[in-house]
């Protein structure tokens, strides 16, 4: 697999990986907001399905009836859909895209789930690897704990209520997310993730993002103006 | 007692014996990776596949099979392309407005496909019923090999799918198709046509050509999979009776 960058495409792909509540969406934007404000050509993109995938999508999830299979099936068709009609001709018209999750999102859910990963990974073949990704590396607690405070009602698969771990949601979720967190730190090297200390203050993590971002991509060539 | 035409193929889609034969179970395996969890030890069902382009008869001859293996016994069950409850309306829907890119289209078919396994095919075969698919991973293939997809790529997607017991190519010549098309349809459908493809601008030349390349693709994919050539340019009687004789084989554990 290969990165944009080394496919010889003009623009270049910053990918955010996390734990939910581990503060990534956060740091995205803050970035997002930094690129735009010094002029250059931005856009930010999010897991926003296609009407047919997400009918398809949450019919399937209001039913449970979605199997580790075809739950795996149904969102690698979403990321398709997203990867064909906006991030590549994005990339191809020279624009920094920052990705809110990326394929390494599905590589650890979809093990977690059963899947089989040489399964899930061929599936996602198709997909050039980013040109950077950032993993905000949170206590298993403190991630656990953003998210359970501010929304109790869990859903149903979101919770891993189907994969049998627990009849409780919460102590479900909790199994999950350790499970994802496991699966992560497991792919971090192969995938040159820069790891960032999700328990610093907001503001110490968006100064390492930014740095690494400006040493790694020249930015001048991403001007409005250049283009 | 006159014989009706109608009643007269009743009789001979009944059994001479009312004894039941007792299909031998084979031993079943994935593709790849196949489905977590699933033990295939416990399928005894058979699994029977008929491919075919557009007009080759591929319904008919199956509700016949369906007739005669009801008939003798066998529970019967049916799949086919588009038919999963969980993505079918949104797979027709996004044929109609040809919105989604071809990797995205693709893994629609395959979730469809998934869905059609674990929902309909492993609990028959599990409970010993005749699975009688109308297309298989074979036209799936074939269509996005034509459309330029990864082969290797294909495979793996397609690792999730059963080894059927037998698989039946209804072959037939393209003139016969178009003239079954013309009959079934009275016009030639945008997709079967391969009009995304952009052959010809002319739909019959077009039909022609992207028929031509499928057929390339079930050649190769034959000496792959190993299907049985069936010559459908033959009477639908013909044809059934070929295949009724190959499914008793298969039936008999052979």
């Amino acid at each position: 697999m290969k990165t944009f960058a080394e496919l010889g495409f003009p623009g270049r792909l910053i990918a955010v990986e996390g734990l939910d509540g581990s503060g990534k969406s956060t740091q995205i934007y803050l970035l997002k907001r930094w690129l735009e404000l010094r002029g250059l050509k931005v856009f930010f993109s999010e897991w926003n399905s296609s009407e047919l995938v997400k009918s398809a999508t949450s019919k399937g999830k209001k039913m449970t009836l979605l199997t580790p299979t075809t739950f795996s099936l149904i969102h690698a068709t979403d990321f398709a859909d997203r990867y064909e009609r906006q991030l590549v001709p994005l990339l191809r018209a020279g624009y920094l895209v920052l990705c809110d999750r990326y394929i390494f999102t599905a590589f650890a859910r979809d093990v977690v789930r059963t899947c089989p990963p040489e399964w899930v990974r061929g599936l996602y073949s198709f997909a050039a690897l980013p040109d950077m990704t950032f993993f905000f590396r949170a206590d298993l607690e403190v991630s656990l704990n953003r998210i359970l405070d501010g929304r109790p009602e869990l859903k149903y698969f979101e919770a891993g209520m189907d994969m049998g771990f627990s009849t409780d949601p919460y102590e479900s979720f909790r199994i999950f997310q350790g499970r994802m967190l496991e699966q992560y730190l497991a792919m971090s090297r192969e995938f040159s993730f820069n790891v960032i200390n999700a328990n610093e203050t907001v503001e110490t993590q968006q100064a390492i993002l930014r740095k690494l971002v400006a040493d790694r991509i020249d930015l001048p060539n991403y001007d409005f103006k250049k283009a | 007692m006159a014989t009706t035409p109608r009643k007269a193929k009743r009789l001979a889609a009944a059994p001479r014996t009312p004894e039941v034969i007792i299909p031998k179970p084979t031993p079943k395996r994935f593709y790849g990776e196949g489905i977590p969890g699933v033990d295939e030890e416990k399928l005894r069902g058979k699994l029977i596949v008929v491919e075919g382009a557009d007009g080759s008869g591929r319904s008919t001859q199956i509700a016949q099979l369906v007739q005669w293996l009801e008939g003798s016994g066998h529970a019967t069950v049916q799949v086919g392309l588009k038919r999963s409850s969980l993505v079918s309306e949104e797979l027709e829907k996004a044929q109609q407005g040809n919105i989604l890119s071809r990797t995205t289209l693709s893994l629609f078919y395959a979730t469809d496909f998934a869905d059609q396994v674990e929902n309909i095919m492993l609990p028959a075969l599990k409970a010993g019923f005749m699975v009688l698919a109308d297309r298989y991973i074979y036209t799936l293939m074939a269509r996005d090999i034509v459309r330029g997809m990864d082969e290797t790529w294909l495979k793996n997607l397609y690792g999730i799918a059963l080894v059927p017991d037998a698989v039946f190519y209804l072959n037939i010549s393209p003139e016969q198709l178009v003239q079954r098309n013309f009959a079934k349809n009275k016009a030639l459908d945008y997709w079967e046509s391969g009009m995304d493809l952009g052959l010809s601008r002319d739909m019959f030349d077009s039909f022609l050509k992207y028929q031509a390349l499928m057929a390339l693709q079930f050649k190769r994919l034959q000496s792959v999979y190993g299907f049985e050539m069936v010559d459908a340019d033959r009477s639908t009687e013909d044809v059934n009776a070929d295949l009724r004789r190959k499914i008793e084989s298969v039936l008999a554990g052979r």
